[in-house]
């Protein structure tokens, strides 16, 4: 069987060997590294600007933005037909290649957010490694967790307060130099796709605008219902723990759950990036429509015929125009910001399905389309990793890391903490 | 004792003056001055089609397969020949089945989805047969977009790819406008028409001009003013496919209709 013919359906006249080559690993692969983008620059907002009410968020969206780094690269990886060979791309990058600087600037990237990360943690990690350092009978739990952390130090243990403000300094530099590269490492995706000038879908100056866009809009969308889910998970939690205790006596409020403000706080940034996602894809759309190239005939098909649910019911409709609504309404409740936040997310996958997908489902004839359909029981690998259970896979990952990571860079300051600092 | 200043004007001068010379100096391409040298005409493949001489039986797509050893079976191919049908109420039908590896066997055209549509011999304008293959651009977007560098354009123009250094990305499959590109199904790697380059520069023929029995197929040297191609294409009327990409495809058809996708 050739690789793609499995989940291709032809119609009319399609030429002999087209058929859906970037399937569901490509549509995750911009919604992922939108993800990354997106939390990167939702934690920016407070160290750059000062964004005082996003400062338990910028912490968490971080080292989401970290966990969800190493998630990005592999749907790309894992569409490859030979995925032992992808260290050719940082080995002999051919540079003409939209996606050869994908190594240096992911690098680049992860660089800055783990620089970041480290400033920011640094003196938890001393601040762990010492008394274990000094520690006499460790433990073997003890001896790796003393390892791990007096790794991470790296050798600087001065946490003075003037060491710390240098920090604070840097991770104002670093968060400021990121946000550009952020948008970089995203816009750079949406040229990927942009610069195809065989496909009459893609090719749109337009492309990396409306990614980074909507790549900001997905990122904050996760970071908030990801915020939302743990603090209420930790809530609930302590509720049991305390009840159990007989600590009756302390309010729900006390043990720290989700503040609203931040929420509302959070919930217009998204809104105002949404704004500007939708008014730039509707613009692209537009503007095919009055052109009216060569290729307008069959892109009009696609959208307003074969693909119309996809676009106009899933993708504008449920993705973008109701949460629009939802978030937008006074006394905004968390119930309703998970329902919101949660359909923006759905409707941002669904735009990257429609860009991906979309652009392959009409022939390179222009006189015949091609349907898509997704593996959903895998009964082999490549059907495995180009269906379902591979799209699972991808987005679960950050999950996963998210919950390693949060060992080692604790995200929710601890309760005695947080009254430290009031 | 030098001050900065001067130190920086003398610099400056310096680089000014050293430049001037080097300028009269071109930069010499040793290939270029061995091209130059020897005399005879460099060599840029091309292949010239005669739509007209096409009956559309498949033999070149048949020979291709088993010259390149593309799975017989597989639904890809290097070649194919497409057949189009334009009826007199101006419907333009057109299909491709198998690539035209067994000819075209019915008068049905192929609508995919297992439909098949009967069009009766009286409603027909004008039909003609297209065969289509790696049109070896001279501006080639499929080396353009490999990350790896695995596909490369060959000093006589014709595209080829590294199978050894392919990651099987699909960014070459995506970026070709002809389609012609797919992936092998046994080496799992990016695949395209070679103009049977293995032949070529041998001496030989490619395999599909070797098998057409009506001489619709012909490749030929353009750089040589003798080469019988190269006059036809340079004193007939010839078309081009797609030539609003920018790709600059080396592949002429003779009889090429509006309606060639």
């Amino acid at each position: 069987m050739v690789h793609g013919e499995l989940w291709t359906l032809k119609e009319l006249f399609v030429y002999p060997n087209e058929y859906i080559y970037w399937s569901v690993q490509i549509v995750m692969y911009p919604f992922m590294t939108g993800l990354v983008a997106g939390a990167f620059v939702l934690s920016s907002l407070y160290h750059v600007f000062g964004i005082k009410q996003l400062k338990d968020m910028a912490r968490f969206a971080l080292v989401f933005s970290f966990a969800l780094l190493f998630a990005a690269p592999m749907p790309l990886l894992f569409h490859l037909m030979q995925p032992f060979r992808g260290m050719h791309v940082f080995m002999t990058p051919h540079f003409t290649s939209a996606i050869a600087a994908f190594g240096i600037v992911f690098s680049g990237y992860g660089a800055i957010v783990a620089s970041e990360l480290w400033f920011l943690y640094r003196k938890r990690f001393v601040e762990v490694s010492l008394p274990l350092k000094e520690k006499k009978d460790k433990t073997l739990l003890e001896w790796i967790k003393f390892v791990i952390f007096c790794t991470l130090t790296l050798g600087a243990y001065d946490i003075s307060e003037e060491s710390l403000k240098r920090d604070e300094k840097a991770i104002k530099i670093l968060a400021g130099v990121g946000i550009p590269v952020a948008c970089f490492l995203h816009g750079y995706a949406g040229f990927i796709f942009g610069s195809v000038k065989a496909n009459a879908l893609w090719m749109t100056p337009l492309m990396p605008v409306i990614f980074i866009m909507s790549a900001i809009v997905s990122g904050i969308a996760l970071c908030l219902l990801t915020y939302i889910v743990t603090m209420e998970i930790r809530k609930f939690v302590a509720v049991r723990k305390r009840s159990r205790a007989a600590y009756r006596f302390q309010t729900r409020e006390e043990i720290g759950g989700v503040e609203i403000n931040v929420i509302r706080m959070t919930a217009k940034y998204l809104l105002f990036f949404l704004i500007f996602a939708i008014s730039l894809e509707l613009l692209d759309l537009i503007f095919r429509g009055y052109t009216a190239v060569k290729s307008w005939d069959v892109l009009r098909t696609i959208i307003y015929e074969k693909d119309f649910t996809n676009i106009f019911i899933l993708q504008y409709t449920i993705g973008n125009l109701i949460p629009f609504i939802l978030l937008l309404l006074p006394n905004l409740s968390i119930k309703r910001a998970v329902v919101g936040v949660a359909l923006v997310l759905f409707g941002v996958f669904m735009m990257r399905w429609n860009v991906v997908i979309g652009g392959q489902a009409f022939s390179l004839s222009f006189a015949g389309y091609m349907h898509y359909h997704m593996p959903i029981i895998p009964h082999d690998w490549e059907t495995f990793k180009e269906g379902l259970g591979g799209a699972v896979s991808i987005f679960v990952m950050p999950f996963v890391l998210f919950w390693i990571m949060d060992k080692i860079f604790p995200v929710f300051g601890s309760d005695k903490e947080k009254r430290a600092t009031h | 004792m030098i001050n900065r200043r001067e130190f920086l004007k003398n610099t400056v001068k310096g680089i000014a003056c050293a430049a001037l010379p080097l300028a009269a100096f071109e930069i010499i391409d040793p290939k270029k001055l061995f091209a130059d040298k020897s005399g005879k005409p460099g060599v840029r493949w091309v292949f010239l089609i005669d739509t007209y001489k096409c009956v559309g039986c498949g033999f070149c797509v048949k020979a291709c397969k088993n010259e390149n050893e593309i799975p017989y079976d597989a639904n890809v191919t290097r070649t194919w020949v497409e057949r189009y049908v334009v009826t007199k109420d101006g419907q333009v039908f057109a299909d491709s089945p198998k690539g035209a590896r067994d000819g075209f066997a019915t008068p049905k055209i192929d609508m995919g989805l297992g439909k098949y549509q009967e069009i009766k011999n009286e409603d027909i304008k004008k039909a003609y047969f297209v065969p289509k293959l790696c049109n070896q651009c001279e501006n080639p977007p499929c080396v353009q977009v490999c990350p790896v560098g695995a596909t490369y354009q060959a000093p006589d123009g014709v595209v080829l790819v590294d199978r050894k250094w392919c990651i099987g990305c699909g960014y070459c499959i995506m970026a070709c406008p002809y389609g012609v590109r797919f992936f092998h199904p046994v080496y799992k790697t990016a695949e395209k028409c070679n103009f049977c380059y293995h032949r070529i520069t041998k001496g030989m023929k490619p395999a599909c001009v070797q098998a057409c029995p009506f001489g619709a197929r012909l490749i030929g040297n353009i750089k040589d003013p003798d080469d019988p191609v190269a006059k036809i294409i340079m004193t007939e009327r010839v078309g081009i496919l797609k030539e609003e990409y920018g790709t600059k495809p080396q592949v002429f058809y003779l009889g090429i209709d509006k309606e060639v996708r």
